[in-house]
């Protein structure tokens, strides 16, 4: 087959412009990319790479401009297009259809016969996950799949479908950290044997640790270039234009008890955790370090009375609060901002204000709408969110719906439960972010978070509890923990070291 | 913002010119001829103020059912059990009615009470719709669709069995109410000022309730965003149940004024679809209050119209049917070609 000879190709894009009504998304963009690299696309949050790839694979066309593929003008109108011509895109969602097996969803996106000739295609997959070292069952479901085996199965679809350029848009985001290692092996892989790898993210440390090359884009235009080794201060000062790091945290730890779990243990589908002891000062900030699906979300949802512990004791300030629902716990001073902030923590379809006047408390049968966007706008400005009272929620980017949903936690608050409430957004955000939360911690709130950043659990965190497949450490000290051990811990190794809350697991 | 209110209204007026040239190829497979088809029912609804009268009575219930829809509606919820909230309400309008012709109280306390009770009874049997959702996860349109089943199969059984009328049960209904317990007309008309002054007055109770109150906008944030409404702070069970509980008992008032003002006794199919139409009328409205009362008469003027095509055209007075089923569809359809277009010619990265 034609992947098995060593093909590079070389992209060539010239003056690519594009707009969105008046926003120059790109803004005569020109890049060379030669074959057999890792070409990394770093900018913050809105700086026009996601628009770039798009056009390059085909889901947008550029205003203006070129793409030139080994020295010939092509012209993408579509996806598919773009495979015919060699370049496939891999989304920050997989796009694969999980109640069908692995082997149908390789099938799904070839052109042709009515009937696929099911033998020859599983003897190609067989061959190329070997050629790349992908351990996939062919006859395995999807929905059993985690996304970095998901992301491997896309990859392996668009190499089959002929793919000499694989686009990677933001691929980190929510895996954790042994996925993400495993992924950039193969991305390595992938380069070795001459496919091109370019990776769009806005997180400098995976660019640093993938790339060969990387360009900068800020505001819609290339700002700068750089090949391995990288500058860091440098880079740094291209994407935002200023130089920023994220700045050491105090902590507001008093020797209140805002929160205690006694000998709690809970049970869920397929996680089942045992006897926790934990007690959470006021001001104080639980970090939760673990891979998804270790039994983080059953926790939290514990916390906030969502789920109904099988057997122990919470008490929020005090007050026992066992089997209470969440108005109950939100009464005494709870808060939970989920992690999907469209389809959990947020409306669609409902304004900014209409969300502060739900959130709010009730005064009379008839709102005052003045009053309304009054405070509306208070919080605009407080919580630096760009956008209007009468601005529909979806609307807004990420990042100002990520502040908005700041906002909308009641004031004050015993305890903060946050669910990834930095994932996605730019470095500037995830500092602003945590100035607020840190301002909640003054006021003597206490916060419990996960993250699958292990320097924001480090930096931010008094205290850490790392989950895997059930199992919860006793809280370390984030002082005195290294992202070295945290990793290991969060990938199951050195537990028989330290101190569990736990008694037997499932 | 106001070119795209105009280019909203652009692509529902290109809806109804499409529904109406479907209707015309209907009306042309069927060898009848348009233009007669549709200048009969102009004729049939607004050449006298007798038939204009006639549109209003058709339009009353219309109207009542949908403003409770336009309720359910915003709460995310498909209340099919409509026609059964109308029946429960005629039945227990009928009940009291009944109850209390023989008494010496007013009239007028008699009628009221009654229309109370008809409230009540769709409100009823709305809130087992609800309860079946919200309590026993049983989805409001099996529930509902259901629970039509059984208000039909009641009102049979009362109608043949213990309300029968004196000697042997009849399809025609119960025994007719006397004089002085139907809902006043105006003198040569078939039209109740009581029973319209009570539609208006509840579309714009709903008007305002949707639109200024603390309550219009829980039901909407529950009806986008359950999960979200709940985290929010919004009791979401409580307002699913009262969204139920309001639109049932508009319905359960629907079947009243049938009883009261239109029929005057409990006859079979007291709901004379009214709910299915009124579910019509609220997904023609998309959530806007302000286009019921419009919306909701010219399909009344469309079924008031088309009562003579089988007289003049040998026509089936159904074409109205189809006419209104058509626009809704092709409304619908519109607005998903309109989102189509929007989305393609805008969405940054």
């Amino acid at each position: 087959m034609h992947l098995l000879f060593i093909k590079q190709m070389n992209i060539n894009l010239n003056q690519i412009c594009k707009h969105f009504g008046k926003l120059q998304a790109n803004d005569h963009i020109s890049l060379l990319i030669p074959g057999g690299t890792i070409q990394g696309i770093l900018g913050e949050n809105g700086a026009g790479k996601s628009t770039l790839m798009k056009i390059l694979s085909g889901f947008i066309q550029a205003d203006e401009g070129e793409v030139i593929l080994d020295g010939v003008q092509v012209r993408i109108h579509s996806p598919a297009d773009a495979i015919q011509h060699g370049v496939g895109m891999l989304h920050q969602d997989p796009l694969d259809f999980p109640p069908m097996r692995v082997i149908d969803n390789f099938v799904l996106g070839q052109s042709g016969g009515l009937f696929p000739d099911w033998k020859s295609v599983v003897d190609e997959f067989k061959q190329l996950s070997e050629q790349f070292d992908f351990k996939l069952r062919h006859d395995a479901y999807v929905d059993m799949l985690t996304v970095g085996e998901r992301q491997q199965l896309e990859i392996l679809r668009l190499l089959w479908l002929g793919a000499q350029v694989i686009i990677l848009d933001e691929p980190t985001t929510g895996i954790s950290a042994l996925q993400k290692q495993k992924l950039f092996e193969t991305l390595k892989i992938l380069a070795g044997r001459g496919k091109t790898v370019i990776f769009v993210s806005h997180k400098l440390e995976d660019v640093e640790n993938l790339c060969d090359r990387v360009v900068v884009l800020r505001q819609g235009k290339l700002v700068g270039e750089q090949l391995k080794p990288f500058n860091t201060k440098n880079l740094v000062n291209m994407m935002f234009g200023k130089s920023i790091a994220l700045e050491e945290s105090k902590s507001h730890s008093t020797d209140r008890i805002a929160f205690e779990l006694r000998d709690l243990s809970l049970e869920e589908e397929r996680i089942q955790i045992q006897n926790i002891d934990l007690k959470i000062q006021a001001g104080e900030v639980i970090g939760l370090a673990g891979m998804e699906g270790s039994g983080q979300r059953p926790f939290m949802q514990a916390c906030a009375g969502f789920l109904r512990p099988v057997h122990g004791r919470i008490l929020v300030n005090g007050r026992d609060m066992t089997g209470m629902n969440y108005p109950a716990f939100k009464r005494q001073g709870v808060g939970y901002m989920p992690a999907s902030r469209l389809e959990e923590g947020m409306i669609p379809g409902l304004t900014l204000s209409e969300h502060f006047i739900l959130a709010g408390q009730q005064e009379g049968l008839f709102i005052d709408h003045d009053q309304w966007q009054e405070v509306t706008r208070e919080k605009i400005r407080d919580y630096n969110i760009r956008g209007k009272p009468e601005s529909p929620v979806e609307s807004l980017s990420g990042g100002n719906q990520q502040r908005a949903l700041l906002a909308l936690l009641q004031q004050p608050l015993k305890l903060v439960l946050l669910e990834h409430p930095t994932r996605g957004l730019d470095i500037e955000s995830v500092i602003y972010t945590w100035g607020k939360l840190k301002e909640r911690c003054c006021d003597g709130a206490a916060i419990i978070y996960t993250s699958s950043d292990l320097e924001e659990i480090l930096l931010y965190s008094d205290r850490i509890l790392v989950f895997f497949s059930g199992k919860v450490s006793a809280p370390l000290s984030a002082r005195g923990t290294s992202v070295a051990q945290l990793g290991n811990l969060i990938g199951g190794k050195d537990w028989a070291r330290i101190k569990t809350g736990v008694g037997v697991t499932a | 913002m106001m070119k795209k209110r105009w280019l909203n209204l652009g692509f529902q007026l290109s809806a109804l010119v499409l529904a109406l040239g479907f209707t015309t190829l209907i009306l042309l497979a069927t060898k009848t001829d348009p233009w007669q088809a549709y200048k009969y029912i102009i004729i049939g609804s607004i050449s006298s103020l007798r038939k204009f009268t006639d549109v209003l009575v058709s339009f009353v219930p219309l109207l009542l059912v949908s403003s409770g829809l336009l309720v359910t509606f915003s709460a995310g919820l498909w209340n099919i059990g409509v026609e059964g909230q109308i029946t429960l309400g005629a039945i227990a309008t009928t009940w009291v009615l009944r109850l209390l012709q023989d008494s010496s109280l007013a009239p007028g306390l008699i009628i009221a009470l009654a229309m109370l009770a008809g409230m009540l009874g769709g409100a009823l049997w709305a809130s087992l719709a609800g309860a079946l959702k919200t309590y026993g996860g049983v989805n409001e349109i099996f529930g509902g669709l259901g629970l039509n089943f059984v208000a039909t199969a009641l009102t049979l059984w009362l109608i043949f069995g213990p309300w029968k009328r004196p000697g042997i049960g009849s399809m025609s209904g119960t025994e007719p109410f006397p004089n002085t317990l139907w809902l006043p007309m105006i003198s040569g008309f078939r039209l109740s000022l009581w029973g319209l002054g009570l539609g208006v007055f509840f579309i714009i109770l709903i008007y305002f309730l949707m639109k200024g109150t603390y309550f219009g906008l829980r039901i909407k944030a529950v009806g986008k965003n359950l999960k979200a409404a709940y985290l929010l702070g919004v009791p979401t069970t409580r307002y699913l149940m009262l969204a139920f509980i309001l639109g049932g008992a508009l319905a359960g008032l629907t079947g009243a004024i049938q009883v009261t003002a239109v029929y005057h006794r409990l006859i079979p199919s007291i709901s004379s679809g009214y709910g299915f139409l009124g579910l019509l009328v609220a997904m023609l409205v998309n959530f806007q209050a302000i286009w019921v009362a419009p919306i909701a008469l010219f399909f009344a003027a469309l079924n008031i119209g088309s009562i003579q095509l089988p007289i003049v055209l040998k026509l089936d007075s159904t074409l109205s049917g189809v006419l209104q089923g058509v626009l809704v569809l092709f409304v619908l359809l519109m607005d998903g070609v309109r989102q189509m277009i929007t989305r393609r010619s805008g969405g940054a990265s």
